[in-house]
């Protein structure tokens, strides 16, 4: 009895949390494909300074942790360069968008390396210019290969969002981190159900991954 | 507002470094405790009655896809509270627990792939050489298995390192509870920050080009081809 | 006396330190069927990959159509070929691949159909009717919508080569297209490649180890060893009894 009276208490407070998670997720993923689909492309590049910029961009995020840049974002770089990166939410989002992003990006341009070399001198014997080559050949066959991997990499980003909480912003972990402090007996129910949330948000996207990871079996021709 | 002092950053350097030792440390103990209970999960996973091995598939999977930050509160602000089997933890020990058994599951993937990739033709060998169930696995399968396994292990070493300050949240006192100290203390985060992020670059970027080294070495060796590193991944069909 | 259709101008080409071709001269008259044989290793696949533009000589000249492949004037200067010519260029040759290269992503209909529409402009019905003409052709009409997976080895190269005949092109390059078939696939492979060869009207170049089936269509036999053209002439004089050793032995091999 008494632990579903707590449940009563303690659910609705949680649910105000799940707005922000999700907004923090959504326009993280957004974001960090947008990221990973540019930086990918521009590690491809002939330009020699645009790979050697873009290089260190993906190296620096990827050596470095994401709590470090997501602070360093919101506490360091407004000191910096004067700026604030607008509150909380953008500094949430930039992190978690430009860190899975600089990772994802060696997907994209690992997977347009791995498309078979025959398939672009196929395409070549067709005539078709390098642009054709790439954006009806090569690229669809890519994003095949992608597609598992960046289904992985949703969940990671799902996982990360619970870090905003570090920085104010009031997601599902914030209510469960108010609810412990202000009644500590509570606190495994509090955390479990906020764990149960977080799976509760994962699942489509396990499902997704897995579809995925069945659609792109098909279609690929990989060295 | 002022910007970047140097004399902030050799103020703060020393006393960010002092939280290397254990960040270091802790990495150590996270990831060794995280290699031993994978090689749990890969055995309790096998075994053969459905209910139980469909069980601890998917609770393999809610500790996977639940963020590692909710389950280090979790372990240090709720497990003491729970009746009977609840204990106190202090921080370190809590966060062994938390990150070792969040990345023990993907461990156990890992350890998984491994196995799967040894022939079956070897199973069948082993047999007709009637080893023992035991010597099956120690003598053919698991020399076979492993080694292979050793570049993503390996990974999984630095991604552990950068998921370390996560403890700093509990009170765990590394590299970046002690920037996040001086930034209290004198207002002053940019440098201790900045000081952070040069050190996980410093010990993480050598690591990783090592290896991504070992790996090609690995992937000669074995001749298999895997692509962008993930195991388990047949060489497709040129169409 | 017809112009030549392509032309090989002392052409050599090295990989790094080592070089696979040591001066190549050579004419291919219009409609010309000419067999390429010769040891592994020899340099078949480079020759007519650098008439495809994969793969870049190092030097001399390849002419076709009258224009220079691989070189073109820039203020007055021969400079390296760019993109664009390269594209005015090859726009007359076709290939076929020892591995079929089939566009895994598209079905045996969008792969007959992709490059008429994209590179040709062609409108999408008419690159259709097309595209099933060949199809029909080759013997795969009842395939159209299945993907590369789903059919032979055979009817992959079959596919392959229809995909290159939409394209209409003057000159076709056959790199040993049934030597990664299964013996008893390659007969229906050789057909389509005999029927095209009887309409005549196309250059052809067939790097191929059938010696038999070089013997029937080629006009012209060369064989290549060791990066040079060791010896050239009809079948019967090549296939015949030559005075060359290495030719003889090489021969010999594919007689039992
Ligand atoms: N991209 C390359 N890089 C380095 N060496 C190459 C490359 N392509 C071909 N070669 C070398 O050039 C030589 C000629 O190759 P080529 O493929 O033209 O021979 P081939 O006559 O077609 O042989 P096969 O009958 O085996 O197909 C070979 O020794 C080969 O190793
Ligand atoms: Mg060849």
């Amino acid at each position: 009895m008494i632990t579903i009276n707590a449940l009563n208490d303690v659910f609705p407070i949680l649910i105000q949390g799940i707005k922000i998670t999700v907004s923090v997720l959504l326009a993280s993923i957004v974001l960090g494909y947008l990221t990973a689909f540019v930086a990918g492309f521009c590690r491809l590049s002939k330009n020699v300074i645009l790979r050697k910029i873009t290089g260190f961009y993906v190296e620096v995020f990827r050596g470095t942790s994401l709590i470090v840049q997501l602070f360093w974002l919101y506490y360091a770089f407004p000191i910096l360069f004067g700026i604030e990166v607008g509150s909380n939410f953008w500094a949430g989002v930039l992190a978690i968008s430009l860190n899975y992003g600089a990772y994802m990006s060696e997907i994209v341009r690992g997977s347009i390396l791995s498309v078979a070399k025959g398939q672009t001198e196929a395409a070549t014997a067709l005539n078709m210019s390098r642009f054709q080559r790439m954006r009806l050949v090569v690229f669809p066959q890519a994003v095949r290969m992608m597609l598992p991997e960046f289904g992985n990499y949703l969940i990671l980003m799902l996982k990360s969002t619970s870090l905003v909480s570090l920085i104010g912003m009031t997601d599902i972990l914030y209510y469960g981190d108010i609810l412990r402090s202000s009644n500590l007996s509570q606190a495994p129910m509090v955390y479990l159900l906020v764990l149960i949330f977080y799976f509760i948000l994962a699942l489509p996207l396990i499902w997704l991954t897995r579809k995925l990871e069945g659609f792109s079996k098909k279609g690929v021709a990989s060295q | 507002m002022n910007s970047w002092s140097w004399e902030v950053f050799f103020d703060a350097f020393p006393a960010v470094l002092e939280g290397l030792g254990i960040t270091i440390s802790l990495t150590i103990a996270c990831y060794l405790f995280a290699l031993v209970f994978g090689f749990g999960w890969t055995f309790i996973r096998r075994i053969p009655i459905k209910p139980i091995r469909w069980l601890i598939i998917w609770v393999m999977e809610f500790i996977r896809s639940t963020p590692p930050l909710v389950q280090l509160f979790f372990i240090f602000y709720a497990w003491p509270m729970v009746p009977v089997i609840g204990v106190a933890l202090d921080p370190f020990t809590s966060a062994v627990l938390g990150l070792g058994i969040h990345y023990s599951t993907y461990i156990g993937e890992v350890y998984r792939s491994g196995i799967e990739n040894v022939d079956s033709g070897q199973w069948e060998a082993s047999t007709a050489l009637n080893f023992s169930n035991r010597q099956k696995w120690t003598k053919i399968i698991l020399p076979q298995a492993i080694p292979p396994t050793i570049p993503m292990l390996g990974n999984y070493l630095i991604i552990m390192f950068k998921e370390v300050p996560l403890a700093s949240t509990i009170g765990v006192l590394g590299i970046l509870s002690m920037a996040n100290d001086y930034g209290a203390q004198y207002w002053r985060y940019l440098e201790p920050l900045t000081i952070v992020a040069i050190l996980f670059l410093i010990l993480s970027y050598p690591s990783a080009i090592l290896i991504n080294r070992l790996e090609k070495k690995m992937n000669r060796r074995f001749d298999k081809k895997t692509v962008l590193g993930r195991m388990n991944k047949g060489k497709g069909a040129v169409m | 006396m017809n112009e030549p259709m392509v032309k090989f101008k002392d052409v050599h080409k090295s990989f790094g330190d080592v070089e696979v071709l040591k001066g190549i001269n050579l004419d291919l008259m219009p409609a010309e069927k000419v067999a390429v044989i010769g040891p592994s290793g020899s340099g078949k696949t480079t020759i007519i990959r650098m008439l495809m533009t994969l793969e870049q000589p190092t030097s001399g000249s390849i002419i076709v159509d009258g224009e220079n492949l691989w070189q073109m004037e820039k203020s007055g200067r021969l400079v390296t070929a760019n993109e664009k010519h390269l594209r005015q260029v090859r726009g007359d040759i076709g290939m076929v691949f020892q591995h079929f290269n089939l566009f895994p992503h598209m079905t045996i209909l969008q792969n007959c159909m992709t490059a008429p529409i994209h590179v040709k402009q062609e409108n999408k019905a008419s690159a259709k009717a097309r595209a099933i003409e060949m199809l029909d052709k080759v013997g795969l009409g009842d395939k159209l919508d299945n993907y590369p997976s789903q059919i032979s080895g055979g009817q992959k190269q079959r596919v392959a080569m229809a995909r290159a005949l939409v394209m209409r092109p003057k000159i076709m390059l056959f790199d040993e297209v049934t030597s990664a078939l299964d013996p008893e696939l390659v007969e229906e492979v050789l057909e389509v490649i005999r029927d095209i060869a009887h309409e005549g009207r196309m250059t052809m170049v067939l790097v191929t180890h059938e010696m038999e089936f070089a013997r029937d269509i080629a006009d012209r036999v060369l064989f290549l060893d060791k990066g040079v053209i060791a010896e050239q002439g009809t079948p019967s004089e090549v296939f015949g009894h030559s005075e060359n050793e290495r030719l003889d032995s090489f021969l010999r091999r594919f007689r039992r």
